[in-house]
């Protein structure tokens, strides 16, 4: 399955989430995704939007500030 | 009922308790507050929740109204007292002052340096987005009235109405929050 990345860096809360949402609105269920953020508040951000939307994250990876969220659509 | 009819239900059931679950998580809001950081803060809980595909309806009302004004406005037509509290009102989500630490108009640029160096969105930015993404904003028609704001005076795409009107949506919603 190809991944499609999406560079979030250098954006702020609330931003990551909603270009996430727009992008996810027009995927087609079954698309990965890579997002990489290097907002400090992205990781509890990335779990509970996964959570509330009911798309599965399926890897969260740090490393120095960029965290990498691999999510898949449902 | 046998175990077929039984699993078939429980089935159904699910799917509408999941349709509930889906449906009932709207936020509504009130935004009393003209002040620049407490509108920034109602605008990035707005801007959450759309991303969380919930539907977002915002009530704005008093000084909550001069976050939602266009940048300017021809005040012919007013009394002389509407002149005046327009006149003396911010017009415009750039024009907010903070809540804090405001010293005489200072305080926002201020923070608006230190936001943009942050990469924080700045304020009419934040609106833009949340209206484009589908953000209901209903201006409270009384405290328009007192105030001598007229619809044309506002960003557009808002909507006029009541206290009904705020509170058939905040009925449909898990959140109500005042700002």
């Amino acid at each position: 399955m190809p991944k499609t990345t999406l560079d979030y860096k250098g954006l702020q809360c609330p931003m990551p989430v909603l270009k996430l949402a727009a992008t996810f609105k027009k995927a087609a269920s079954g698309d990965v995704f890579e997002v990489i953020s290097d907002d400090k508040g992205f990781e509890p951000d990335i779990t509970a939007w996964c959570k509330e939307t009911g798309n599965p994250l399926n890897s969260l990876t740090k490393s120095g500030n960029d965290i990498t969220a691999t999510i898949t659509k449902k | 009922m046998s175990n077929e009819d039984i699993s078939k239900r429980v089935s159904e059931i699910e799917q509408r308790v999941e349709k509930l679950e889906v449906n009932r998580k709207n936020l509504t809001m009130v935004l009393f507050s003209g002040d620049f950081d407490k509108v920034m803060a109602a605008f990035i809980v707005a801007n959450g929740a759309i991303a969380m595909g919930k539907e977002v309806t915002m009530f704005v009302t008093f000084w909550g109204l001069d976050a939602i004004k266009k940048p300017s406005m021809n005040t012919a037509g007013r009394s002389f007292l509407e002149k005046m509290v327009l006149w003396m009102r911010p017009k415009g989500p750039k024009k907010l002052g903070t809540s804090k630490m405001n010293f005489a108009g200072i305080g926002p640029k201020l923070f608006m340096y230190m936001m943009g160096k942050k990469k924080v969105e700045p304020l009419h930015s934040l609106i833009d987005i949340a209206m484009e993404y589908g953000l209901k904003i209903i201006a409270c028609q009384m405290s328009m009235d007192v105030m001598g704001i007229r619809k044309e005076d506002l960003l557009d795409n808002i909507e006029v109405g009541g206290v009904a009107a705020f509170l058939s949506s905040a009925y449909d919603s898990t959140t109500t929050l005042f700002v």
